[in-house]
């Protein structure tokens, strides 16, 4: 009995002694201090770069908040987490770190005090940005306007508070990494997965996380339901998705430069994404994403089993699209070139995963005014107009007109995605 | 004279295939802002004229520089609508300003208000409250920054009627509790605070049953400057007005 409590005892130390041992491999002494001197002005340009490329602003800035002020709210399944203030004031921002402290919140997820940081700052990604980058982003940083404003405290369930939880989190599902240069692959090949996969953090929404939110491979890019946001990020693998294997690079350059190709518009997420991230990258950089994503493993997943409409539910949908769609999208679904995506032949509209089409029904959008489309045409939303009915009727027709031919989509699956959308 | 029977009873079966789906001629695709602003009128009605019950303010010819800090207060989080925000939030400043100037150029008939059905004293008190204000209390009156046919000032101060009791209910409401804000010095914040609740809700029910004058766009300015002053958003770089 005595032995078996101290096998027991040794054993849980054993576990704890691993967790720590995760925790804190690859980790250096911090020796440096806080930087006393401006920035250089070239590393600051190049800093200001990367920090576009990473999107950092979209995040740690509120909605009509100070630029990188932070308290944006970030909703997760096991609550809310608020973005931190990255402006270099002294007392509540990043204004006390050295540039060994910034790299090691990238690199290893953990932050100035010590504190172990939660994966919704997407450092299972950063984590391959090299010590260069990271310190020249780390300048851009300290450029900015310092602006006093208290961090708001994350308010997540328990256990997921604590610390230990996201010791034993990072013990199971984060290693930090470097990116190496694959010789077997192009310089465009390998600058574009460092940035597809390190700083760009494309898995953070194209992988599917796993009940614990983490990403079941960081690299798969298969595509994903965002969490609580109710949008599918769809798979970049799948030449059903949207998959760009068969599109010329310069489309997806244009894509993402502009928000808008000629095989596909950017909405919802990616929009913001566009809007703030990749129309500011250079073409060089973007071309180099396009070559690593053509190149992707194809993965056509699996075919999602359809449901076909009763033939009440076709005749209301036809209707429906007659009166309310018709009218841009055009009667056989195919569009407006450079206003309207055509609908027929389209993959979005084809998706397994249908919960875009209804947030776009519901609430219509625009796609991001970039320079290269500053005026975009819009889609109003249908919220208030259209019933759960009517939403899966219209959805149900559109997926199955003019030779497409997906499953309907039934009135509970539009209704449960409302709350999400309402006014 | 068969043909003529055909031809006379024709605009009955145009009428009553229009009235069975309520399709009209769908209008051909152009390359305008009102077609680029389709999202916008699919709540705000045809044109921007108001949607049907009252919920959805007329946007046509409110004065560009109101609409646009309105579109930048829903933007930015001072004033809340998931809707708008949503539609909002991927667009850019010179974008929504050229929106805004799109709609404030819009010269289109109201309709005529709604009989007011309330008692004659709430009236009086409305508007009393809109032409005298009340200096004892510090509420000025509406018409000495809205002008004095309160069909608003260019280019920032919107008109008043041609809204609904709701609306107006709505919108004095959210700026006594804060819900609605607008750049400081927040001058309507002010004044809706100085409101009591009875008042709120005399001087939206006056201003929404009253008729519009014959020129109802917005006067170019005030005879005297307003006692208060107002703040509004920064235009987009490089531009002088909005």
């Amino acid at each position: 009995m005595k032995r078996a409590i101290i096998a027991l005892l040794l054993g849980v130390l054993a576990v704890l002694a691993l967790v720590l041992l995760l925790n804190f491999r690859g980790e250096d002494k911090i020796h440096d201090a806080p930087p006393l001197t401006p920035p250089a002005g070239e590393s600051v340009a190049r800093g200001a770069y990367l920090v576009r490329a990473g999107n950092c602003m979209a995040c740690h800035t509120e909605r009509g908040g100070a630029p990188f002020a932070g308290g944006r709210a970030i909703e997760t399944p096991f609550g809310t987490a608020y973005a931190s203030n990255i402006t270099p004031d002294k007392a509540t921002g990043i204004g006390d770190w050295s540039a060994s402290h910034f790299w090691r919140a990238l690199h290893n997820g953990r932050s100035r005090d010590g504190r172990l940081l939660y994966p919704a700052f997407p450092y299972p990604n950063y984590t391959l940005v090299t010590r260069a980058d990271s310190d020249a982003m780390f300048d851009y940083l300290r450029s900015v306007k310092p602006v006093a404003r208290a961090n708001t405290p994350h308010r997540l369930r328990w256990p997921y508070s604590t610390q230990a939880a996201l010791a034993v989190w990072r013990a199971m599902y984060f290693s930090p990494a470097a990116h190496a240069d694959d010789p077997a692959q192009s310089p465009a090949w390998n600058r574009g997965a460092y940035l597809v996969r390190g700083l760009g953090h494309c898995s953070a929404c194209h992988t599917t996380r796993n009940a614990l939110g983490a990403s079941s491979d960081l690299m798969d890019l298969s595509g994903g339901l965002i969490p609580m946001q109710n949008w599918y990020a769809p798979s970049l693998a799948s030449p059903v998705e949207a998959g760009l294997h068969d599109w010329e690079p310069a489309q997806v350059v244009r894509l993402l430069q502009t928000g808008v190709a000629d095989r596909g518009t950017v909405l919802g997420p990616m929009a913001e994404v566009v809007l703030q991230s990749t129309q500011h990258m250079s073409p060089a950089d973007l071309r180099a994403m396009a070559v690593f994503l053509k190149a992707l493993p194809r993965n056509a997943g699996e075919a999602a089993e359809g449901r076909v409409a009763g033939a009440r539910m076709a005749e209301r949908g036809a209707k429906l699209y007659e009166q309310h769609c018709a009218q841009c999208h055009g009667d056989k679904g195919e569009g407006v070139p450079g206003a309207y995506p055509p609908l027929a032949g389209s993959r979005a509209v084809m998706l397994p995963v249908t919960a875009n089409l209804v947030q776009v029904v519901l609430g219509g959008g625009f796609p991001p005014a970039t320079t290269g489309n500053p005026r975009p045409f819009g889609m109003p939303p249908f919220a208030t107009l259209l019933s759960d009915d009517d939403v899966a009727a219209v959805i149900s027709h559109i997926r199955s007109a003019w030779g497409n031919d997906a499953g309907a989509v039934s009135e509970f699956t539009v209704s449960q995605q409302r709350g999400s959308i309402g006014p | 004279m068969k043909l003529l029977n055909w031809l006379a009873l024709a605009p009955v079966w145009t009428l009553a295939a229009a009235a069975a789906t309520t399709v009209l001629a769908a209008p051909k695709f152009e390359d305008s802002m009102a077609q680029r602003t389709l999202a916008c009128t699919g709540c705000h009605g045809k044109e921007g004229r108001a949607g049907p019950d009252g919920y959805y303010p007329r946007i046509a010819g409110k004065p560009a520089g109101y609409l646009y800090n309105q579109l930048l207060n829903f933007r930015d989080g001072r004033r809340h609508y998931g809707l708008m925000a949503r539609l909002l939030d991927p667009l850019s400043d010179a974008y929504l300003l050229e929106i805004a100037q799109h709609f404030a150029l819009l010269d289109l008939p109201y309709a005529s208000p709604p009989s007011a059905a309330t008692v004659p004293s709430l009236l009086q008190r409305g508007q009393a409250l809109a032409r005298q204000g009340d200096a004892a209390r510090e509420i000025p009156a509406c018409v000495q920054c809205h002008g004095d046919a309160l069909t608003g000032v260019a280019p920032n101060t919107p008109g008043l009627l041609g809204l609904s009791r709701d609306y107006l209910n709505a919108q004095l409401g959210a700026w006594r509790t804060g819900q609605r804000r607008a750049h400081a010095p927040d001058c309507m914040a002010r004044i809706a605070r100085q409101l009591s609740p009875e008042d709120l809700a005399a001087v939206a029910a006056w201003l929404a049953a009253q008729p519009l004058p014959r020129d109802t766009r917005a006067v170019a300015s005030l005879p005297q400057p307003p006692a208060i002053s107002c703040g509004s958003a920064m235009l987009p770089a490089g531009r002088q007005q909005p």
